[in-house]
């Protein structure tokens, strides 16, 4: 086994996965930016190396910064964590030409799941349900029109490059799909760096749920249960939990199965995640309608460990950072692939962001205050602590809130207590919504769909 | 009236809209700043001749800096 990684990231995450891999007897180094000298992850980490500038390009972002870093520090092995390179293939390669271990999944995988089209086509190939969509990449308006009439509308207008949900809009017909076709690709040249569009029907109400899935070492996958990420805010998620209340034991299982024929297909390895859409009413033209949700659709597959993977720690006990390192030294898991723990409980996330409560605009800022909740059940991954800044570089998450509970109910008590106990004071902070979030009847009922949050706001 | 608009965040200004002398309609997008990954249309808030443009592409801005004045 390594014994030094190098973790590619900043923030929570960063933190996270040092505190795995000191509690394995790992060293751990950091990596930083100019605007992150005094971070908790560089404070943390055994040894930190300075990139460059604030920019991500010029910092995180660079592989072979990155690559440099890891070369001085005597790194073995290297954790990208999510986003900056998580899902870059070339970076992935390159990791490995240097000679090091890449703790994540082969670069063929991350390519091929990276291009929306080619995942929807790779999936659709392997027997999962894909939504109708276009086939090829779009990259003039006019074939876009043309696609969008053969797919029927309302639809989705998505980067094929893209995540995150950036340059993601819903459009009701043509006119609306002119100007969001355009807006995408301004977006998708910029943040991704190709112009190229997917369409695809667009289905709500839904539920957005996601399988966990781990790709050991001996080629086997598995499935770690399901997450349930329908509360979003601009397409982007703000609260995870599991199991998902909006998914019957039937479905649970076609969609384990369907999760891991995905992964199967591009033979994946570490930790991903199969997101799905749930339409949660049933199509007026179906033969039988039913009340309970009884198809899903693939959307995509996140080549890379999940923001929200908390929760799935919390009622499975399983590491899944540590399963990630065991993958990638080509050792077997904690448990026994034949026999995954069956979850346990109920746990919900909740995603701390810098940002006002009610039209979630960005804040930092300098913190004054940090007060974390403590007791039990509750868990907090945080990146910031009092006395740290939190810049307008990176993205707005401060921290992650998680309760598990024996049931649901118990878990959202939790979350009331420790929300109510949680102090954030400096920077612009969205405590207060999930205080009003679990005063909401239908996040409550367990009853909800993709668009509680704008429901909430109109 | 002159109507100053200020920034509400720390942000960079990412792009500049439009310019002194443009008519704008309330709601308008004056200039798109860019924080935390996120792209932040700063919007007329009253028609009008946009009289100034305090701000341009690649600054940083404080919150409550001025950005436009539109009268």
């Amino acid at each position: 086994m390594f014994e030094t990684v190098l973790i590619a990231n900043r923030g929570e995450i960063a933190v996270r996965v040092i505190r795995t891999c000191q509690r394995l007897g790992l060293k751990t180094i950091a990596v930083y930016s100019e605007a992150d000298s005094g971070a908790m992850h560089v404070r943390l980490a055994d040894d930190a190396v300075l990139l460059g500038p604030a920019p991500a390009p010029q910092s995180y972002m660079d592989p072979t910064k990155v690559l440099e870093a890891a070369k001085v520090s005597g790194a073995q092995a290297v954790h990208p964590g999510y986003g900056f390179l998580a899902e870059n293939a070339g970076f992935a390669r390159r990791v490995a030409e240097a000679g090091l271990i890449w703790i994540g999944p082969p670069a063929d995988a991350i390519e091929t799941m990276g291009d929306k089209v080619r995942a929807r086509n790779a999936i659709a190939a392997a027997g999962v349900p894909v939504a109708p969509g276009s086939t090829d990449p779009l990259t003039e308006v006019a074939d876009a029109v043309a696609a969008a009439a053969e797919i029927g509308y309302p639809l989705m207008v998505k980067a094929a490059a893209g995540g995150g949900g950036i340059g993601m809009s819903a459009v009701d017909g043509e006119p609306a799909l002119r100007t969001a076709f355009e807006t995408a690709q301004t977006r998708a040249e910029r943040f991704f760096g190709s112009p190229a569009i997917l369409l695809e029907r667009y289905l709500a109400p839904a539920r957005h749920v996601e399988v966990q899935v781990l790709g050991l070492a001996d080629g086997r996958v598995v499935a770690l249960g399901e997450r349930d990420c329908s509360v979003q805010r601009r397409h982007q998620k703000v609260a995870e939990e599991t199991p998902s209340p909006g998914v019957t034991p039937a479905l649970r299982e076609r969609m384990h199965a369907a999760a891991v024929q995905a992964a199967r297909a591009v033979n994946y390895r570490s930790a991903g995640t199969v997101e799905c859409l749930v339409p949660t009413a049933q199509d007026p033209a179906a033969q039988n309608p039913t009340a309970e949700p009884d198809q899903f659709y693939f959307l995509e597959m996140n080549t890379r460990l999940q923001v929200e993977h908390p929760v799935t720690e919390l009622v499975t006990g399983i590491d899944l950072v540590e399963q990630q390192l065991l993958v990638a030294a080509g050792r077997p898991p904690t448990f026994d692939p034949d026999n995954p723990p069956a979850p346990r409980g109920h746990a919900v996330e909740f995603r701390v962001y810098a940002e006002d409560p009610k039209r979630f605009l960005p804040g930092p800022g300098v913190i004054r205050t940090w007060q974390e909740p403590s007791g039990e059940g509750i868990r907090v991954d945080s990146g910031y602590s009092a006395g740290d800044t939190v810049t307008p570089y990176y993205d707005p998450l401060m921290a992650k809130l998680c309760a598990w509970g024996p049931d649901r109910d118990a878990a959202l008590e939790r979350l009331r207590g420790a929300v109510a106990e949680f102090v954030v004071e400096g920077p612009k902070c969205n405590l207060p919504f999930f205080a009003e979030l679990l005063a909401n009847a239908e996040f409550v009922s367990g009853r909800y769909d993709t668009g509680l949050v704008s429901r909430m706001r109109s | 009236m002159a109507e100053e608009i200020r920034a509400e965040m720390v942000a960079n200004v990412w792009k500049v809209v439009v310019a002194a002398g443009d008519q704008v309609e309330d709601g308008d997008t004056l200039v798109i700043l860019e924080s935390m990954k996120m792209e932040i249309p700063v919007l007329s808030e009253g028609s009008g001749t946009v009289v100034e443009v305090a701000v341009n592409e690649g600054d940083v801005v404080q919150e409550g800096d001025l950005i436009a004045t539109v009268e």
